[in-house]
Order: C-alpha cells, then structure tokens, then sequence
C-alpha cells in the first residue's frame, strides 16, 4: 500500500551524537538557525509557514497547529502564554521523554519560534512530574540557552523578550489533558475545566493561550528553516510530514523511529527487526492504550490521521504497542483499565464510577467467573461512559474494553469456559524462556 | 452565570429553541435545563444549582441536541446544566428520545454503585434528590450488587466543623457545598481532595470548616452526605409541618422554613426570597432556635405578694396587679426592646401613648443618641422598597457601596452575602468607615478607610466630592446602628448623602427594630412616622384611635428614662426583652430597674429582669405567634404562627389585657385586629421632620487606646443559647491591636488585660496590620459580661497590659451572663 520505507531522522537526528543534549552539540548540529531566522520574519509570517507546512498537533487530536495559533486574539490586552504539553503520561506513548532527554534544546528552540509567533513573552513546559532526569536535562537547557542569549530580554537583538518556565507535575495523568494542565500549572488540582471559554481566549490565567504537544513544537523550528514545502513534501495529503513512532512490546529492537505519516506497521515493523522470535503478532495499539487495539488484519493500514480513524481507531500518539500471541487479551485490558481507575480525576460520575465498576467486571471475567452475559454488561457499561463523561480521559477507557471484545469475544470466552486465565502469564514476559507458549 | 433574575428593566434578547417537540422562548444565554424546565420537564441533576457557576460534573442532566441551532447536531449527548440555548436549537430529553433517557440511567447506575443506599436510616430519605431521581430516572435493580460488586467505603460520619458532619460514602461528588463555600460565602475551607472515586470533600485538617453560612451547605447537598449535629437522626422529613417564616436573628428578613414536630421546632431551612435572602441564610438563622424551646422558659403569670416573692398568678389577677401597679407608680416608661414583631411594637407604642398617656417609649435597648432619633425621624422611617428606601437589588446595582458603622459579615450576613455577589459579579466596590479591614470587608473585596472610633464624621464628611471615591447617585451609604454612639456621625452620612446624591439606608442589627421605629416606638414618633412634635400628626394619630388628646411633649429616650427612673421622676416600667447589659450603661440600667416603684416585665425566659419585677407575663416566641419583620430596608414580611401554646401570649395580647384593666382599651386583642388597625392608620403623609445636625465631639478625652468594638454574629447572645453546636462554631475572642501597638508590648505577648472604667477583660491579642494605630478592637458579647458591662463604652479610652494568664476561651464565660432575655 504504502511507498514509505525509509526512516526520515529530523527530530531524532541528532540523538547519536556525542552529548547531544548540550548547546555546543546542538548548535554544531545546525541549532538554534530556524530561530535566527525566525526572528527576521514577521510574527504572523512563522506562524503562515507552520499553517502552510500543515503540521498537525502531534499530542493525538491532530488539531492543525498554525490555525490553532492564529486563535490566538491579539487584540486582548492580557499576556499570551505558549504552554508545552510535555506531561507525556499516555500507557505505551514514549516519545517525549526520549525527545526532551536526547535534544532538550530541540523543544527550547520550537518553544522560542512559537512563542515569538504568537507574541507571547512567557512560555511553559509542563513536564511530567516522575521523569526528574528530563526536568534536570530542560533545565540546564533553559539556562545554556538564557546564557546563550537564546532566551530573555531582547533576544538577539530582535526586541522581542521571552522567558521560559519548566515547571514538573506532580504526577497525574488528568493533567496531561490541557485544561486540567492549566489548573494544575496555576497551582490548582488538576482537574478539566468547562469549555468554553476555550483556552486561547482564556487560558492560563484566564489570558490567551496556546497549548502544544512538545513533538508539536520540537517540529517548529525544521519547518522555519527548511521551509513549509520541505516539510509538506513528506506524509500524506492530509497527514503531512514526519513523526516518531514508538515502537514497544514484542518487536525484536523496541525504540523511536521516526518517519513520514502513513508508513504502516508492517514496514515499521521491518524496521524493529520483525515481532520476538517464533511468535505472531496478535493485537496492538495504535497509538497508545485510549485507542482502540488493531490485530493483523490491520498491518497494512497506512499510519496517517485519516487511515487510521477510517479503519476505526485514532493515530493518537504512535505509541505502537506491539502484543504476540503470549499475551493474554483480557489481562492487558485489565490491566490498562486498572490505570485508568487509578488515574481518574474523580470530577464526573462516569469515568470516576464507571472505571471502578469496569475493573471488577473485568477482575471477574479474567479469573473466569461470571457469564457471558457479564460482556454485554461491559459493553453496556462502556456505552454509558464514552461520550458521556466530561472529558476525553473517560472515552479512552472504554477504548481497549470494547476493541477487545469485538476481536477477541472468543478469547474472554475461553476465560469462562477454562475458569480462569488460559494463557501462562510468564510467557509475554522478556524474560520468558524460549517457546513458551 | 447564575441565573437569578435581571433587573436591569433593560429589554432582554429572547431564543426560541424546540424542546421535546414544544417551541419556547427564553432570555439569551439561558441554560437548557432551565428552558427545559419552562415547557416542564424536570432534567435530573445534582451538581446544577440555580445560584451557583455550572460545572457540568454529575452528568446527569445528559440530553440528545439534534440540532445546535446551526443545523448541525452533537453527536454525543450534552450536558443540559452547561449548554446555553441558541436560535433554532432542537433538544430532545429523557422524556422523548432513548438516547437521553439511556444516557441518564447509565449515569444514576453509576452513581448508585459507591452509593451506601442506607436510606432508611439517613436523614435525606423522603426529601433526597438521589432517591426521588433514582426512582424516576434509574433502574429498580443493581447490577453491581447484583455482580457482586465491592463498594467504596469510609468511617462514617466525621466532623468537618463543630455543626457539620461529612458522610463520604453517601457523597455524590457534585461539589455544591465547596462551590457555595467559594463563591457564595468566600469560606473556601472546605475542597474536593483526593481523585478517582476516592476524591472526598476534606478540609485541612488544622482549618476547620468555619463559616457563618456553612448549614446552606447542608440544605444544598442533594445527598445526605452532610448533616447539621443539631438534627441528625432526630426526624423524618415526612414527620415534618412545614411553616413558612422570617429570621428573626437580624434586620435582614430573611424568608426561612421552620419544621416542627409534635410541637417542637427540629429544624429551619433557607426559605427561597429572591428580593430579600435568595436561598441563603446564616448559620445563626438556621440552627438558633432552641433558646426558645429551653426549660427555663416562662410559662405562668407571676405576681410579687405581700412577702416579695412571686408567685404565680392567672392571667386576669396579673393584668389586674399589672394595672392597679402602674396606676399607683404614677409616671410610667415603656422598654420594649428591638426584638418584637411590627405588630407587638404597635402595642407598646399604643399602650404608652393611651393607657399611660406618655411618649416615653423607646425601642432602642442599646447605645443611642438624640441625633439618632431625629436622623431616624428624618431619614429613615417610612422609606421602604418604592418610596425611595434603598433595597438589596440596589446595592447588586450600585457603583458603591460606603458602609459605616457596620460590618455586614458580622452583623447584616444577608447583605454580606449581596455585597459579596455584587462585587464579584458587576465588580460593586464596597468601603468601609472601619479600624481594621476585616475578614468580612476582604471577601466582599473591599477597601479599608481606616477610621478610628469617632472620626466617622470627619472621613465621611472627606468622601465629598473625594478624587477617588466620588460618589454619585448610583451610589449607596449603610449606616449601622453602631453609629449613634459617633456625635455627628449620622449627621455627617445625611449630609454626604445629601450632596452626593448616594442614597442612603439605616442597618439596625435586630430583627424588630426597624418594624418598631415604624410603629411608633420612639418617644419622637408616632406609629407611622408621625412626629410628636406636629399637632396634625397627633390629631391624626388620636382620631385613629378615638382619643381626645395625645402627649403632647416629646418623650425621653432609653437613657434619660433611666435616668428619671433612677432620680424618681419616673416610677412605673413596662419592659420587654431587654438585656441591661446591652444598654449604654449597664450599671446605670439596673439600677433604674431597682430604682422603679413598680415594673411589669414580658419575657420568654427568667432573667435579672424578671426577678426583679413585680409582675411577669410569659410572651410568646416569634414561632408561637403570628407577625410581621420589617427589614432594614423597610420591607415588611408577614409570617404566620408555627406553633400554638397554650402558656404564653404575644406582647399584644398582654397589653391589651393590661390597657383593660386601666380602663383605656387598646382596641386590639389578636394580631390580625393589630393589623386592621395598622392598615387603617398607615402611613403620615404631612411632612416629616427635619434632621436637627449634631456636631462632631472630636478626639476622646482622656489617656489611652480608644475602644472599637461591635458584636460578632455569633457570641453569647440569649438568641444562641441551648444550641451547643451553633455556638461552638463562634469566632474565639480575641483583642486586635494595630502593630505599633503591639511593638509597645514586652516581645511574645500573647494575652492582654484589657481596661476601662467599667472594668476590665483578659483576651488573647492579635495584630491587624491595617487597624489604626491608637485602637483596640475587641468583640462586644463574646467575653465576660461584654464590652459595655465589663469594659467601656465604646469609643473611650482603654489601656492594655500584658498578661500571662491564660485568656478565656470562647464560650467558657460566665453562663450568668449569658442572658435570658427574649
């Protein structure tokens, strides 16, 4: 189906050198020049080439970026804030933390480009709270970058002044949903706010504000220097240009491969040297464990925002978890939807109760009790969340809930049928000895 | 976005949406829910409250919109509770499309599985929003139960402050009670904590849920998730006779429910006024009643006999002793006191002016002035809603608000509450002629004019054409009751009023004291703001009343009929609920009490005042008889009797009684004839009296700090009493001093002795930071015997020392002094 099959390294490009994540390293890979030439443009001009690039936001909605900056009003009186969503938290999703910890100075640079753009003199990057070697590695990033006159007062001489705040969470998954990150960020608890007003008119301090995926805005500054044609001239007609794809689970060399939009799994695959030895590939996740799981029917579907929606999951983050046939269904599922309990804000009734209700229901069809009527129960219960709840957290719950059924009934069946869990548990493991089945 | 009603007059944009196939039309930006509502469709919800910000948590208000309005539908089910209609829009409820129902019992299911459905043995059971809407909006059987499921469970109850107790396994999470405590109250000690299904509502655990207003709380939880200490396990709502009725804490009238059973009052709720109180009351509104259900109350007659003792007595001997006493003392006074009803006050004021034949009647049993009563005369009486009076929807209005002599927290928490709403919404700004800015004045996002005791005239007398604060006729000045012991201040507020054009409202702190100014209780008016001094005025008022001749001369005012008690001009007293220790001079009080030949005394309850009396009625509690509150805004509210007893009468009725037996009818025995009478008198319509304007005093004489104080809402006020709960909740007593006060203090002083003339009282003491440097502010009632028994009177120098014994704690003074006066 697809053309693709060669790595497009843009993001990841630099992560071999040696210390890449300092200044030195980074300007000697050619850093820090979209931003000088970011600076002689006019703001509304950077924020045209990313609209004309058609860089999609890359945190999994894929919102189109430039239009979402030209949201922003620039007639408010109030300050305009750029915040970077880099509170990557997503099971499966792994493709900030290696980006910040490899290139930090990659995000600061997009960060710089942005903010300028928008004409906001103060940004955010709203950092995953457990990562402390990525916070430590943005830091020192954010002050090279002041001492290197980067960041500041009158940044290269443009006039134009910004500073730069990395500020960690404290730990909750709610909060890498963006209202919920402005609560948190204004010292709040994390929880989703009613929209509207949506967060470029009123966002963080009820001032405009723009809110980006760090892959969003680690993007920026590739675009400005190798201009929107470069970019566009990769992807898909809709999915342009390049992305990272996580590869995880059974696949022989995991890791961050990062290539055009579109590419399938099969090729990505390839790539990872093939799924472990002697077994097949049984299900996986697009992109992270809120879209629904694909099975091998699905290989060939092109990973693009459209291709992917169409074959009825969502591209989300391309975090390709990659499951064989020693995994258990219903104990992955069990597994995520323990997560999802686990991390659920607790602000509505259906993600908050729903998931509680979920995992026994769950917990009991994995150790094999119940009946068959306990999946229809599940999917019922399913149906009463998604949609229903107050944000998107509660949709993805019910997301590997309800793909599982539809492809593996037979699967939580077995489970009845053989009273309890048919699969050995150490099979999936890595350290699961050879042939085990 | 609350959606309480605009009174901008302004012509409000209309919608027309569709609702279940009905068209209706409703103001912009209304919410579909309560569009819904319009075409009468009741959309289960919890977290929606009319009064509060929606949010949009509980989800159960789920409804299918087909169409936006834009052509185009949601595709997922809408939150009714956050959606705001628009032209066109087409919503289908639970009553007309599956989707909506099936999306609303998915959400009471879940709502249900953590839910402890302990309803036989929760208070909330038969008024429970969870219950009634389970049963028409959810399914008859648990599927959880039914699976097995394990619910979530907690120790239960906990206090979250001494009045109010948290169940966390009932608790739904709809956050009305942290959002009331937020928005509405400014008390934000109470917060959800925790996530997933074990998020909780909490409270820091050294910060206890303190607030005037938390039993709204209560009343708006739609679980019985919290509960007041007061009433929990103590009825069944179906149990319950519900009455209607006014607080009688306050000038407020605020519209309260009172809930009897078996005649005994169990509980009071916020009653729905939207002119006066919204749905909001005071914590002292709602839970202080037992005061009148204690076994001290009076429940006979008494007379003294030939040995000095009283006795009991029926009716018609102490009407006839009261009588034959009053006749033999010669020239009487009449004390009724600032709590009675409109219609009780009448009485007094008619009694006064026909049986005694003397205008030596005053309701003011607090600190007052001359300048008060003729400001009263001038400024106050007779303005109400429509004639000029200022109402609470003009201070939501008004640019400003200047408020002197009152703290509204404190003492007004209706208007607290308004002040409250109308500068958070429209941005009202509200200063305050005050020596420190309070925790009141903060919330109400206020600015401090810092003004020591007795400047008032002087800074508002500045507030004249003032750079800043110009204040125009969209503009309002509240003057406390505290203000007449301030010579000139009430001078100074009418002419600042007069020159700015800012209107001008009076704040009396008891519930009857502005239905008694308007009554007649005073000794320069007449009821219906006559003036005493206007022969037409007295004419009119003997016509009325089918008398030849009314007194003539104005009569003497609290003080000076204590005075003329004590020197023997005065020899007879009729005196209501009134606590000497609440005079302008205590000492002086009972000793005029002592003084008199010969005193009749109306009580609920024993008291100094009772015991030394010579006759004693029981009177009836503002539960046991019907009446009328004016508030301070002149607005009359009516209530009717919540109980019937058979051992007290109102006031009225007594002094009918009395009048009889000395041969001058009142014309009256029930309230409903005081009320004819009333209507048939109304109002004066000659001219009213002018405001004779009384100088400025200047700075207090003597050496020392200058005493600022007023009375904490609640605090060892009678009203309080038999309500353990309520009162643990009070503010603990504390004296405030500005920081170069304190810095003259040996280093780590935490207690003071406080001294005055009076005496003297041992608080701990805290610096304001604001309070105005040469002031101690210490709170009224709420140690000792109080501010003016105990310490000075307010406005005179005190002196301070440091002290190592430890201060009284709150609630822990002399219960003697308590009171127990009506």
């Amino acid at each position: 189906m697809s053309e693709i099959s060669t790595l497009t390294p843009v993001l990841t490009d630099n992560w071999d050198a040696e210390r890449s994540w300092t200044l030195a390293s980074y300007e000697a890979h050619g850093g820090y020049d979209g931003l000088r030439k970011a600076l002689s443009m006019e703001p509304s001009a950077v924020i045209d080439e990313v609209k004309e690039s058609g860089l999609r936001g890359r945190g999994g909605a894929g919102f189109p970026t430039g239009m979402k900056w030209s949201f922003i009003p620039q007639d408010n009186p109030k300050p305009k804030y750029l915040v970077v969503n880099a509170d990557e938290s997503e099971p499966g999703t792994c493709k900030d933390i290696p980006l910040m910890m490899a290139s930090p100075h990659t995000l600061v640079e997009g960060v710089i480009i942005s903010s300028y753009a928008i004409r906001a003199n103060r940004a955010f990057i709203y950092v995953r709270g457990e990562v402390l070697h990525v916070i430590r590695r943005l830091q020192r990033a954010v002050q090279e970058a002041y001492l290197a006159g980067h960041l500041g007062k009158n940044i290269h001489g443009s006039g134009y002044d910004l500073d730069l705040v990395v500020h960690p969470g404290a730990g909750a998954y709610i909060c890498g949903e963006e209202t919920a990150l402005l609560d948190s960020l204004e010292g709040r608890r994390g929880q989703p706010r009613l929209r509207p007003p949506f967060p470029a008119v009123a966002g963080l301090y009820a001032s405009p504000t723009v809110i980006n995926n760090v892959e969003s805005i680690a993007s920026v500054p590739s675009i400005i220097a190798n201009g929107a044609e470069w970019f566009a001239s990769m992807g898909t007609e809709k999915s342009k240009g390049f992305g990272i794809f996580s590869l995880s689970g059974h696949v022989k060399n995991p890791g961050q491969y990062e290539a055009p939009l579109g590419i399938t799994l099969r090729e990505l695959i390839d790539l990872a040297g093939g799924v472990r030895e002697g077994h097949e590939l049984k299900f996986w996740t697009p992109g992270g464990s809120s879209t629904p799981l694909f099975t091998a029917e699905h290989l060939d579907v092109p990973l693009d925002f459209e291709s992917v929606a169409a074959s009825g999951s969502m591209l989300g983050t391309r975090a390709l978890q990659i499951f064989d046939d020693s995994t258990c269904v219903v104990r992955a599922v069990l597994r995520w939807t323990e997560f999802y309990k686990h991390e659920s804000c607790g602000k509505c009734t259906p993600c908050r109760e729903g998931t509680w209700w979920l995992v026994q229901t769950l917990a009991k069809l994995e150790r094999g009790e119940g009946t068959e009527a306990d999946l229809e129960l599940l999917l019922d219960q399913c149906d009463n969340i998604l949609g229903r709840a107050f944000c998107a957290l509660g949709d993805g719950a019910t997301s590997p809930i309800t793909s599982s059924i539809q492809f593996f009934r037979d699967e939580y069946l077995a489970h009845l049928t053989h009273g309890g869990c048919p699969f050995d548990p150490a099979a999936s493991t890595v350290f699961a000895t050879a042939g085990a089945h | 976005m609350t959606t309480s009603p605009e009174r901008t007059g302004a012509e409000v944009e209309h919608v027309t949406l569709t609702v279940d196939g009905v068209q209706v039309s409703v103001p912009k930006d209304t919410l579909v829910i309560r569009a819904a509502e319009q075409v009468g469709v009741q959309i289960p919800r919890f977290c929606d409250h009319p009064l509060l910000a929606p949010v949009g948590a509980c989800r159960q208000c789920l409804v299918d919109v087909p169409d936006a309005g834009n052509g185009r539908g949601f595709p997922k089910p809408q939150a009714s509770c956050t959606l705001q209609v628009a032209e066109g829009m087409v919503v289908n409820t639970q009553a007309t499309s599956p989707v909506a129902d099936k999306a609303q019992q998915g959400i009471m299911e879940f709502l249900l599985i953590n839910h402890p459905l302990d309803c036989p043995v929760c208070d909330k059971g038969g008024e429970c929003p969870l219950q009634n809407q389970a049963m028409s909006n959810g399914r008859g059987e648990s599927r959880f139960s039914e699976g097995g499921g394990v619910k979530r469970t907690y120790p239960k109850p906990i206090n979250i402050s001494a009045n109010v107790l948290l169940d966390r396994e009932r608790c739904v999470l709809c956050a009305r009670c942290t959002r009331f405590s937020e928005q509405i109250a400014g008390d934000p000690f109470i917060a959800l904590i925790e996530r997933g299904a074990l998020q909780q509502v909490g409270i820091y655990e050294k910060e206890p849920f303190e607030s005037y207003f938390s039993g709204n709380t209560i009343q708006i939880c739609p679980v019985g998730a919290l509960t007041s200490a007061e009433y929990r396990f103590r009825s069944r709502p179906f149990d319950l006779v519900s009455t209607p009725s006014i607080a009688e804490h306050d000038a407020c009238g605020a519209a309260i429910r009172v809930d009897h059973r078996r005649g005994k009052v169990m509980r009071r709720l916020a009653g729905n006024d939207p002119e006066v109180n919204e749905e909001w009351i005071t914590d002292k509104d709602r839970f202080g009643f037992a005061y009148a259900q204690l076994p001290d109350r009076l429940t006979y007659p008494q007379v003294r006999d030939e040995s000095g003792e009283l006795r009991p007595a029926s009716w018609p001997e102490a009407f006839a002793v009261a009588a034959r006493g009053l006749r033999a003392a010669g020239a009487c006074a009449v004390l009724p006191g600032g709590r009675v009803t409109a219609e009780d006050a009448y009485a007094y004021a008619k009694f006064a002016r026909v049986a005694l034949g003397t205008n030596d009647v005053d309701f003011r049993a607090r600190p007052l002035s001359a300048e008060e009563a003729s400001f009263l005369a001038a400024e106050v009486v007779l303005r109400g809603p429509g004639d000029g009076g200022v109402t609470y929807a003009d201070l939501e209005a008004a640019s400003t608000v200047v408020l002197a002599g009152l703290e509204p927290e404190d003492e007004a928490g209706t208007i607290f509450l308004r002040l409250r709403k109308a500068n958070r919404a429209h941005g009202t700004r509200v200063l305050a002629l005050a020596p420190y800015s309070s925790r009141g004045l903060q919330k109400m996002g206020g600015r401090l004019l810092p003004t020591a005791p007795g400047d008032e005239p002087a800074v508002l007398d500045s507030l004249v054409g003032h750079s800043d604060f110009g204040l125009d006729a969209s503009s309002v000045l509240l003057v406390g009751e505290r203000l007449a012991t301030v010579p000139g201040a009430l001078s100074a507020a009418a002419r600042l009023a007069h020159r700015t054009g800012a209107r001008l409202a009076w704040v009396p702190r008891r519930a009857g004291d502005r239905g008694a100014l308007e009554a007649g209780c005073l000794p320069t008016l007449l009821p219906g703001g006559r003036p005493v001094a206007s022969p037409d005025a007295r004419v009119d008022a003997a016509t009325a009343w089918g008398v030849d001749r009314l007194p003539e001369t104005p009569g003497r005012d609290t003080d000076q009929i204590v005075s003329a008690l004590r020197s023997g001009e005065l020899g007879g007293l009729v005196i209501g609920g009134v606590d000497p220790d609440d005079t302008s001079d205590p000492a002086a009080t009972r000793a005029a009490i002592e003084a008199a030949s010969f005193v009749v005394a109306l009580e609920l309850r024993e008291t100094e005042v009772t015991r030394a009396a010579d006759v004693v009625f029981p009177v009836a509690a503002a539960v046991e008889k019907a009446g009328m509150f004016v508030t301070w805004e002149g607005r009359p509210r009516e209530f009717p009797a919540v109980l019937s007893v058979p051992h007290a009468l109102p006031d009225l009725r007594v002094l009918a009684g009395i009048a009889e037996e000395l041969g001058a009818p009142l014309g009256f025995r029930t309230v409903t004839e005081v009320r004819a009478q009333l209507t048939e008198m109304g109002p004066w319509d000659g001219e009213r009296a002018t405001l004779d304007e009384a100088a400025p005093a200047g700075a207090a004489s003597g050496e020392g700090l200058r005493l600022a104080t007023w009375k904490q809402m609640i605090d060892d006020g009678s009203l309080t009493d038999g309500e353990p709960y309520l009162r643990a909740t009070a503010r603990a007593p504390i004296a405030r001093v500005s920081p170069a006060t304190y810095a003259t203090l040996p280093a780590g002083t935490a207690a003071v002795v406080v001294s005055g003339d009076r005496g003297e009282l041992t608080l701990p003491v805290e610096v304001a930071d604001d309070m105005v440097d040469g002031t101690v502010w210490v709170p009224a009632r709420s140690a000792g015997a109080g501010v003016l028994a105990a310490l000075a009177a307010p406005g005179s120098p005190v002196r301070l020392a440091a002290t190592e014994t430890p201060a009284t704690p709150a609630g822990a003074s002399d219960p003697a002094h308590h009171g127990g006066v009506q």
